[in-house]
């Protein structure tokens, strides 16, 4: 009778274990992040931020280049929301709609913000990965070289050279993604020191896999979690430099106009009272960089073991 | 009077998962310069009973029950009143001597302010003291070494440190909590030789906290055996290795290798402890024990008398385990 | 400890060096002189522009006379716009009002990170430490060019009480709003940073070995985390250093102040290649100069750093 016990005892253990094993890091982590009601609802406004810059140039009933003729000259008092003359945003000294022109600028914003950091995250990666994994001497040179660029002031550096070599979307993508993969490739780095000694890079390694092979095949895979949070939370650092630069004047150039050229236009206009163009590219800016960081605090919750 | 009393202490933590219960009912009570060891493995209780005493449990933690020192209740009494007692009264040695020194102090002023604060020494004075009570733990060239910064000594050397600290007001009882897990085996012994050295001299009471059997044979008059924080068994030492009374402490003494035993495999006692998430109903030994039936989930019979000194908390009769 | 400040140096003078080659070899190397502007000038006018500049001679010979002059004489040359003025001239003008508006920001961004931070860490899950840890939210996302237009619209627009830009040799009236404006987002972000930094150090064993020495919880916090505590703050502030410098270009553009943002701003528009590089160069040197100041302060402090 007691050895029965004892079994059934043993028996529901292992199945309990089983349970808990049996989830994956990846399905562990989106349950925990669909907990995170912050993070959610961030994404949710996320969504909707961008499905409003992809298609709110052809809800509206003006285009962003589009002058009413019966605004401009008097924009601070005939140039605000109104349902009726269909700029719900209002206008802006021009008697541009600033609906149409907030949902470009925020789809510009937003695209740098991807681009930018796509190439940062690209550039970032690879290197840290490449300086971790091979180590020794190498690694010393190539950390030394993020050391040295790390203490040049690169907002200086970006306006430099977006003067230099012109100021298209292009250069500026290029130049922002560019000046901001040190961190991710710290980072990436720190992280491949540690997968290095692990058993299963080790057995690759004994059974002669190529090093390239063992960096795509074994490192990156396991650097997708640190990356992805990385990621969320540089995007809003690509839009926060990108507007610095459009606010000063040097970012891009008329007609396109972005998130951070509509602030600097509307900071200019308080003056005259018309407050709605500060309020509203701003509001756009303010959410959409809250709601990166909420998702970004989210993944990482999600994602981190030590708190496990 | 005794001169620690404990009654019915419970310990939970409130975690995100729910509530943790870690120490269950326990009650003992220690005499002025008794010894006093608590054994279990990790995860059953016995740092966080330490730490209920001393009124360092985390912030997240919550102690019920009575734990009496000198007459005085210390459980949940104001700051300035278990202040008072701290270092002066009751001392305690920690685990980890690595960390458990401030890595950005002079181990001279963490020595010190332990005398400046509570018997108001002056700086020099306070400073000998410390030296003196370096000296007692056998640290050599004090004078110089007091000065360094903790990373600067080796672990025994450090944990050697902890204890002088710990003595410097001559408490009535020390708390030593695991002071010999994070140090090489024959650092242990000479920590241990140490901790019996000054115990002797100075007479306080002990309670050395412990996973290790064999360094509770050396040292304590009385052992307790603390299992998913409840008591199973109390004896004085000899009985308790040669009559184990509880199937808990059976195991852990089979558990122990033995050198006279070449060749055999290392006995354990199979499955792991209870998650204290969910804390069992009845003993929470039962899943792993070889002799429990089904009133085990139900219900543990109360911790009783059953030879002078000697106490149990088990089901099961001493002629059932026979 | 000397050897310490000596090996950093070691480090910071090639960075710098670096700095100033790769500027150099950029601003010679640019598409476009800075004469192609506006106006069609004669080809005569342009090879004496040329000859003034030195920009006839070989591209080497431009650079290694650009690095000689800055190395030795701590001369950046000539303002390519302004014909009677020099870099040095321009930048003389403008660092010192960055200098001052930049130190009482740095001042105030440390002590109020710091003290707001520690409050919320001590208060910890208290109504205290969610309206810290809310504000600092939503201070760490507001850039200075968002701030500084609200700034205008409430205390100048609305309510009259101080003057929304102009210098005024530093007035300190006209000095409040543009250090609110540069300071907030890192009031923000030191407060969070010192309350988890605080929080980690309360939580450590050396913390519980201080309690169980009977200290009272103030002197517990003050001996024992405060120091502890500091130090990821103090690796932060060549970031915070950094970002100050970079937003002080906003603050001279939206206050007016007139300090050295506003010169790169306009050289920037004019296409004043040496007036960029001067300023860029400046500020990278006072960067390298900073960290270096950093990680002695750091050596002094941690114990565990061996010189």
């Amino acid at each position: 009778m007691v050895t029965a016990k004892l079994r059934a005892g043993d028996l529901s253990r292992i199945t309990d274990m089983a349970e808990v094993k049996g989830r994956s890091l990846w399905a562990d982590a989106r349950k925990r992040f669909l907990l995170n009601k912050a993070a959610v609802a961030s994404l949710l406004v996320l969504i909707i931020i961008t499905l409003f810059s992809l298609s709110g140039e052809a809800i509206a009933p003006w285009t962003n280049e589009e002058i009413d003729f019966n605004v401009i000259g008097s924009a601070d008092t005939k140039g605000m929301p109104s349902l009726e003359s269909g700029h719900y945003f209002g206008t802006d000294d021009l008697g541009r709609d600033l609906f149409a022109r907030s949902a470009q600028g925020t789809r510009v914003s937003l695209m740098v913000g991807f681009v930018g950091t796509f190439i940062a995250v690209l550039v970032g990666t690879v290197y840290g990965a490449v300086s971790g994994y091979v180590g020794g001497r190498t690694d010393a040179i190539m950390m030394r070289i993020v050391d040295i660029l790390s203490a040049i002031p690169y907002m200086f550096v970006l306006i430099l050279l977006l003067v230099m070599f012109g100021r298209s979307m292009f250069m500026i993508f290029v130049g922002i993604g560019l000046l901001s993969w040190l961190g991710m490739a710290r980072i990436v780095r720190g992280q491949t020191l540690s997968l290095k000694h692990k058993e299963y890079i080790e057995a690759a390694r004994a059974s002669g896999v190529s090093s390239w092979k063992i960096i795509l095949r074994h490192i990156l895979p396991n650097l997708l979690g640190v990356v992805a949070v990385y990621t969320t939370l540089l995007i809003p650092d690509m839009i926060m430099a990108e507007s610095f630069i459009s606010f000063l004047g040097l970012g891009v150039q008329e007609p396109l106009t972005s998130l951070g050229a509509l602030i600097a236009e509307g900071s200019k206009a308080i003056v005259q009272g018309s407050l709605w163009q500060l309020y509203f590219p701003l509001a756009f800016f303010t959410v959409t960089l809250y709601a990166f960081y909420f998702v970004g605090d989210g993944l990482r919750d999600a994602l981190d073991p030590k708190d496990r | 009077m005794a001169l620690l009393d404990v009654k019915n202490l419970g310990v939970t933590f409130a975690t995100n998962d729910g509530t943790v219960t870690a120490v269950n009912g326990v009650s003992f009570s220690l005499e002025r310069g008794e010894t006093l060891g608590i054994v279990g493995e990790s995860g059953s209780g016995k740092s966080q009973l330490s730490f209920a005493i001393m009124g360092l449990l985390a912030k997240n933690g919550r102690a019920t029950g009575s734990v009496c020192f000198k007459d005085q209740e210390i459980l949940n009494v104001a700051p300035s009143v278990i202040n008072a007692l701290r270092a002066v009264h009751i001392s305690m040695v920690f685990q980890d001597p690595m960390t458990s020194l401030n890595p950005y102090m002079r181990v001279s002023d963490q020595m010190a302010e332990v005398l400046t604060h509570h018997q108001g020494m002056s700086k020099t004075d306070a400073l000998k003291a410390c030296v003196q009570m370096l000296d007692a733990v056998k640290i050599p060239d004090s004078k110089g070494r007091i000065r360094l910064y903790p990373h600067e000594f080796s672990g025994g050397m450090r944990q050697r440190v902890m204890i002088a600290m710990a003595l410097l007001c001559r408490p009535d009882l020390l708390i030593a909590d695991e002071p010999t897990t994070a140090l090489d085996v024959t650092v242990q012994a000479q920590i241990m030789a140490l901790l019996r050295e000054l115990q002797a001299e100075f007479g306080m009471a002990t309670i050395l906290i412990t996973h290790d059997l064999g360094v509770i044979a050396g040292f304590c008059r009385n052992v307790m055996v603390l299992y998913g924080g409840q008591v199973m068994e109390t004896a004085p030492v000899d009985p308790l290795f040669e009559s184990p009374s509880h199937p808990y402490t059976r195991g852990l003494i089979n558990a122990i290798p033995r050198v006279d035993t070449q060749g055999e495999t290392l006995v354990t006692i199979p499955g792991t402890p209870p998650n204290m998430l969910r804390a069992p109903k009845g003993c929470p030994f039962a899943p792993r024990c070889a002799y429990a039936a089904e009133d085990c989930d139900d219900h543990l019979a109360p911790l009783t008398t059953f030879a002078p000194g000697r106490l149990r908390a088990c089901n099961r009769s001493l002629k059932d385990l026979a | 400890m000397f050897s310490f400040i000596a090996r950093r140096l070691l480090v910071a003078v090639p960075t710098l060096l670096i700095l100033i080659v790769i500027s150099a070899v950029l601003m010679h190397a640019a598409p476009g002189g800075p004469f192609n502007s506006e106006r069609k000038l004669s080809a005569e006018v342009v090879a004496n522009l040329q000859a003034k500049y030195g920009l006839d001679q070989p591209l080497y010979v431009q650079i290694w006379t650009y690095i000689r002059d800055l190395v030795l004489h701590f001369d950046f040359g000539p303002s390519f716009k302004y014909k009677d003025r020099t870099v040095n001239d321009i930048i003389a003008q403008g660092f010192p009002v960055t200098l001052v508006y930049g130190f009482w920001s740095f001042v105030i961004a440390t002590i109020l990170g710091i003290g707001a931070g520690v409050i919320a860490a001590i208060r910890q899950n208290t109504p205290t430490d969610y309206l810290v840890l809310s504000v600092a939210i939503i201070g760490a996302v507001l850039p200075g060019y968002v701030i500084a237009p609200i700034l205008v619209l409430v205390f100048t627009l609305k309510l009259g009480w101080l003057p929304g830009g102009g210098w005024e040799d530093g007035e300190w009236r006209y000095l409040v709003l543009p250090v609110i404006a540069l300071s907030t987002g890192y009031i923000a972000s030191i407060a969070r940073l010192m309350r988890s930094s605080m929080l980690e150090t309360l939580n450590s064993n050396f913390v519980r070995t201080a309690r169980a020495k009977g200290l009272p919880e103030w002197k517990v916090i003050t001996r024992h985390v405060m120091k502890p505590a500091l130090l990821p703050i103090l690796s932060y502030l060549g970031p915070v250093f950094v970002g100050m410098i970079t937003g002080s270009v906003v603050i001279d553009m939206y206050f007016s102040t007139g300090g050295i943002g506003k010169s790169f701003v306009d050289s920037a528009l004019n296409r004043d290649y040496s007036v960029m590089l001067g300023v860029t160069l400046l500020v990278g040197a006072l960067t390298i100069v900073f960290n270096l100041i950093v990680d002695v302060l750091y050596a002094f402090i941690d114990p565990k750093i061996r010189y």
